[in-house]
C-alpha cells in the first residue's frame, strides 16, 4: 500500500472504498536468511533496516500473536536521549536523531513530537545529578538545559511548587525529547519491511529452535519448520520463555509496568513532565487524555497486569505534583511485561550458539530504543560486527564487569 | 496480593520488599574450584520462569521476618509461604 495526497482526496470523494491491507499476509516459505523472532517494534525495525541498510530481504518476521500487539502497544510512546553511561548515550543519541528522520524516511506519519521532557529536581544534590547528566547529554550531542524554579514556573505555573516534601527547585529540561504514535511506528516499519518483501508472519508461534553441532538451524513454529542461516531473537518481555527453548538462562526478570490513561482534556500539558522523588511522569496525548505511570510493580511477573497499590502510589505521586488532577477521571489501565536486566540495560548480541543472536533486556525504555535496537541488530546480523554505538550491549559483560548500571543499583533488577 | 504470613496470618503484599528467585538462599561455595563462575550465575544468571516461582520476600513492616513464597507468575496466585529459615534449615544453610 503506497500513499499519496492525491490518494487521500480520490478516496474521501469515493467513499474510502479503494485503501488495501497496509501489508501482506503470507505463508512461511521453507527456509530464509533471516528470522526474526518477534513482530514488535524491534523485530519489525530490524527487518526494516535489514532490507533497507544491507540488501538482505530474504527474510521472516514471526509473531505470535498479531505484529504491534505486544509491548509497542502498551508503552507511554516517550522517546528521549537523557543518559549519563558512555555505554548508552551514543546509542540512545542515534536513536533520538533515528526517531527525527523517521516519518521522512518510510513516509509514514508516526507522529514523532519534540515537546521536551523536563525531568524535577528537589534538592541541592539532585540538581548536581542533573547538572552532570546534563553535561553528559550535551557532550553526547542530545542537549540539555538546567532550568531554575522560576524556569520551570514559566513552563507549568500549575505545579505544586511548595510541597513540603518535595519543594520543586528547577528542572533538567531535554527539549529535543517528546512523544511518537506508538502503534503507527510498528506499523511503518511493517509497512516498509512489507514493501521491500520481507514476509510477516502473523498468528506463528515459535516451540523450539533446531540446533545441531552448535548450530542454530532454524526455528519449529506452530506453522511448521522454517530454516534460516541466522535466528534472531527479539521478543523482549519474553526473552527468558523463548531463549529457554535453546537451552540458555539469561540475566534477566520479567517485570511488570503499570501505565494509565485518563479522560480527553483539553490542552493543559505540552510536555512531558516527569517527578522521580514521587515515582510519577506524565504528558498528554492528541486526543487529550494524559498518559501517566510510575514504578514497577516489584515482582517477577508475566500477566501483563499489575495490582491496585502501585496505582494508588502513582496517583498519589500525580496528586502530590499536580493537584489539579483530582477531579480527572481515569479511563484505562494496563500492564506490559518488561525484561528486566541485571543492570538495568539492553543486550544486543550473538549466542553461544552459532547463528543464533539475541535482542532484549530492555527494562521500561524499550521504546525510545525502537529505531536505534533496528538499526544496530541488522548491522550485527548482517556484518557478524556490533555496531559502533552498541559494542557494550554484551550479553556476557556481567563476567567481564562490563555493566552499564545507569541507575547504581547492582544486580537487583526490580530496582533499576 | 494477600501474602498468607505464616506467623501473622494474612498480610498484604505492600508491607513487603521484594528480593527475587529463592535460589538465592543457595549461595555457592567460595572455596570451590569453579567459584568464579558459579557465583556469576548465582549472581546474575535467572530461570525467570512463566508459572510457578518460589521467591524471597522480606516483611519489613512486620516482623522484618524473610519469607519464602511461591507464587504463579502467570496468574499471580500465592500457592504456598514458609519462613525462609526453615527452608534454609531443611537445606543446611543455617544452624
Amino acid at each position: 500500500m503506497r500513499y499519496s495526497g492525491l490518494k487521500v482526496i480520490k478516496e474521501a470523494l469515493t467513499g474510502h472504498k479503494g485503501w488495501r491491507p497496509t501489508w501482506r499476509n503470507p505463508e512461511p516459505k521453507a527456509r530464509y536468511d533471516v528470522v526474526i523472532i518477534g513482530g514488535g517494534g524491534h523485530g519489525l525495525a530490524t527487518a526494516y533496516y535489514l532490507a533497507k541498510n544491507h540488501g538482505i530481504t530474504n527474510i521472516a518476521v514471526v509473531e505470535k500473536g498479531w505484529i504491534g500487539g505486544g509491548n509497542v502497544g502498551r508503552n507511554t510512546t516517550i522517546v528521549r536521549s537523557n543518559y549519563l553511561l558512555d555505554g548508552n548515550g551514543p546509542f540512545y543519541e542515534m536513536s533520538l536523531k533515528l526517531w527525527e528522520g523517521l516519518e521522512q524516511d518510510f513516509n509514514y506519519n508516526a507522529m514523532v513530537s519534540q515537546r521536551g521532557i523536563l525531568n524535577l529536581v528537589h534538592s541541592d544534590a539532585q540538581r548536581d545529578a542533573a547538572r552532570r547528566r546534563g553535561n553528559a547529554m550535551i557532550l553526547n550531542g542530545s542537549g540539555a538545559e538546567l532550568l531554575d524554579a522560576k524556569g520551570v514556573r514559566a513552563m507549568y505555573p500549575f505545579l505544586n511548587f511548595d510541597s513540603a516534601r518535595f519543594p520543586i527547585k528547577g528542572g533538567l529540561l531535554h527539549r529535543r525529547g517528546g512523544t511518537v504514535r506508538h502503534d503507527a511506528v510498528a506499523w511503518g516499519y511493517a509497512r516498509g519491511a512489507d514493501l521491500r518483501g520481507v514476509d510477516i508472519i502473523q498468528n506463528c508461534e515459535v516451540t523450539g529452535f533446531r540446533i545441531e553441532n552448535g548450530k542454530c538451524l532454524g526455528v519449529e513454529t506452530s506453522k511448521g519448520f522454517i530454516g534460516a542461516s541466522k535466528v534472531a531473537s527479539c521478543v523482549a518481555g519474553s526473552s527468558s520463555r523463548v531463549m529457554e527453548k535453546a537451552g540458555m538462562r539469561l540475566p534477566i526478570e520479567s517485570h511488570v509496568l503499570q501505565a494509565f490513561v485518563t479522560e480527553g482534556l483539553k490542552p493543559v500539558l505540552d510536555g512531558v513532565i516527569t517527578f522521580g522523588a514521587g515515582h510519577f511522569y506524565c504528558s498528554q496525548s492528541d486526543k487529550g487524555g494524559l498518559v501517566f505511570g510510575g514504578d514497577l510493580d516489584g515482582y517477577n511477573s508475566y500477566a501483563q497486569r499489575g495490582n491496585l497499590p502501585v496505582f494508588e502510589d502513582v496517583v498519589e505521586g500525580g496528586m502530590a505534583l499536580i493537584p489539579a488532577l483530582g477531579r480527572v477521571r481515569v479511563l484505562r489501565s494496563w500492564g506490559g511485561i518488561v525484561d528486566m536486566s541485571m543492570d538495568g540495560s539492553p543486550f544486543i548480541d550473538k549466542t553461544h550458539i552459532d547463528g543464533l543472536y539475541f535482542n532484549g533486556g530492555w527494562c521500561y525504555g524499550g521504546f525510545k530504543a525502537t529505531p536505534a535496537s533496528g538499526w544496530c541488530y541488522a548491522h550485527l546480523l548482517a556484518t557478524g560486527q556490533p555496531h559502533d554505538v552498541a559494542t557494550d550491549f554484551r550479553l556476557d559483560r556481567f563476567r567481564h564487569g562490563g555493566m552499564i548500571d545507569e541507575k547504581g543499583q547492582g544486580a537487583q533488577p526490580n530496582l533499576h | 496480593m494477600i501474602i498468607n504470613h505464616p506467623i501473622l496470618g494474612p498480610r498484604d503484599a505492600q508491607e513487603f520488599i521484594y528480593l527475587g528467585d529463592a535460589a538465592l538462599i543457595d549461595r555457592p561455595d567460595w572455596q570451590a574450584d569453579n567459584a568464579a563462575e558459579a557465583f556469576h550465575d548465582y549472581l546474575y544468571l535467572r530461570d525467570n520462569p512463566a508459572g510457578q516461582h518460589r521467591e524471597l520476600w522480606f516483611h519489613e513492616q512486620g516482623d522484618r521476618s524473610w519469607l519464602v513464597v511461591t507464587r504463579n507468575t502467570v496468574t499471580h496466585d500465592i500457592l504456598n509461604v514458609e519462613l525462609a529459615r526453615d527452608v534454609a534449615r531443611a537445606r543446611g544453610r543455617s544452624k
